[in-house]
């Protein structure tokens, strides 16, 4: 655990020595409206650049957050299989792995995997 | 202490320097598959050129458009930076005491960490490329994260331990690669997409983005995103061998093959690059759910049954 933070602490020596150096020989330059605004091929950058986007980007990040709960769910059987006399993390992990796989065909077969309509 | 000390800060310089050291084997590379040569001007042979890029990049301008929140969007490069050289603790040589224990769950959590410096740098950018750049880098991480770490799980379902030194020795005999060699593809393909490289580099796509989450910064923000992508890219190349190429590192045969096959595995990285045009984003979208998934699923079964019956 100390050589942990001791590691963490080198690490976080390491980034502030180079943001220092980056902030030492930058090269200085004049400041410029047009060349200050955000990089747009020849429009006014005014309009709102925090825009909304598209939905199947949410949809997926849904999906995603089951997959990774499910992950976390199935790490313990990676020690636990080898190890053990009895049949039960066999016909658990074979039932969840089973409702797993399931659940993603059925998402497939509502289309909720389909990028485009 | 002192030593486990000193050898952690002396990997961490190492793993900078062979990052530097890895821009110049992809420019030679990428020169040579184009017939024609790398940088070869700068001292021997184009050596030293990486120094020279270093210093280069260091001294541009450093750009502050008006419109970013200035202090997380200098912060997220090096966010990203920390993350991917905190993987190197888990980096299993001969000299260093890696991190033991549940030394792949810290991947996991680091590697899932590191998404959220893409998506910082791309939206405190405040600018639009930056920000269709940086929504499309995050989805298509987190959808390969997922079999990533499913396909993660069938080597540690083989070896029966989340320690990567643990697997490694596991490895003695055999290579798990030829227990699961359709895992270590879709393995090398996950990592190529997890880390935004060349088939799959719709983060940065240039034709219709300009250069994706990275293109309001420049100079040393710049510079340390570019340190941190090809630090992880490293790291992959590294897990992959230790995966599922694994062996005792103390026989000193396999401890000089184990960092060759690294060097392999890194130069495969820069092949793929030279040789495949772009995919398509929906293609990727569809090769992660619809059929890496269900199949990692579907071996992932057959290897619980297999290791369960057979009791290897």
């Amino acid at each position: 655990m100390l050589m942990t933070m001791f590691y963490l602490i080198v690490l976080f020596m390491v980034n502030l020595l180079l943001f220092m150096l980056g902030l030492v020989i930058y090269k200085r330059s004049y400041k410029d409206r047009e060349k200050n605004s955000p990089f747009e091929c020849g429009f006014d950058p005014s309009i709102c650049t925090r825009s909304p986007f598209s939905m199947r980007f949410f949809l997926l990040a849904v999906i995603f957050l089951i997959f990774d709960v499910e992950i976390i769910m199935l790490m313990p059987l990676t020690m636990n299989i080898m190890n053990s006399n009895t049949h039960w993390p066999l016909t658990s992990s074979m039932i969840f792995l089973i409702i797993l796989l399931m659940g993603l065909f059925h998402e497939w077969n509502q289309g909720s995997l389909n990028w485009m309509k | 202490m002192i030593i486990e000390l000193l050898s952690g800060i002396i990997s961490f310089i190492c793993a900078l320097v062979a990052v530097a050291f890895f821009t110049l084997l992809e420019r030679k590379g990428l020169g040579y598959f184009q017939i024609r040569k790398g940088p070869n001007k700068v001292g021997l042979m184009g050596l030293p050129q990486p120094m020279a890029d270093a210093v280069k990049l260091f001294s541009k301008e450093l750009i502050k458009p008006t419109l970013i929140n200035i202090f997380p969007f200098l912060i997220c490069p090096f966010m990203s930076l920390f993350l991917s050289l905190l993987l190197w603790l888990l980096y299993n040589n001969y000299f260093v005491c890696s991190m033991g224990g549940l030394s792949l769950l810290l991947f996991l959590c680091i590697s899932s960490l590191s998404v959220y410096s893409v998506m910082g740098a791309g939206w405190f950018s405040n600018s639009k490329y930056a920000l269709l750049g940086s929504v499309r880098a995050v989805a298509q991480s987190i959808s390969y994260e997922v079999s990533m770490s499913l396909i993660l799980m069938s080597c540690l379902i083989l070896s029966g331990s989340i320690n990567l030194s643990v697997i490694m020795n596991y490895q003695l005999f055999i290579w798990i690669v030829f227990v699961n060699f359709f895992m270590l593809i879709m393995w090398f393909v996950s990592c190529v997409a997890e880390t935004h490289r060349a088939p799959f580099d719709f983060a940065e796509g240039e034709s219709e983005l300009v250069s994706g989450f990275n293109i309001e910064y420049g100079g040393i923000g710049f510079a340390v995103l570019f340190m941190a992508e090809y630090s992880s890219i490293l790291f992959m190349s590294v897990l992959v061998v230790s995966l599922f190429f694994g062996g005792l590192l103390y026989i000193s045969f396999y401890g000089m093959l184990f960092y060759l096959m690294i060097g392999f595995v890194s130069f495969l990285f820069i092949w793929v690059r030279a040789s495949y045009p772009r995919y398509r984003y929906d293609l990727l979208m569809y090769l992660i759910w619809k059929s890496y998934l269900p199949s990692v699923l579907s071996i992932l079964m057959f290897l619980v049954m297999l290791v369960y019956f057979l009791n290897i």
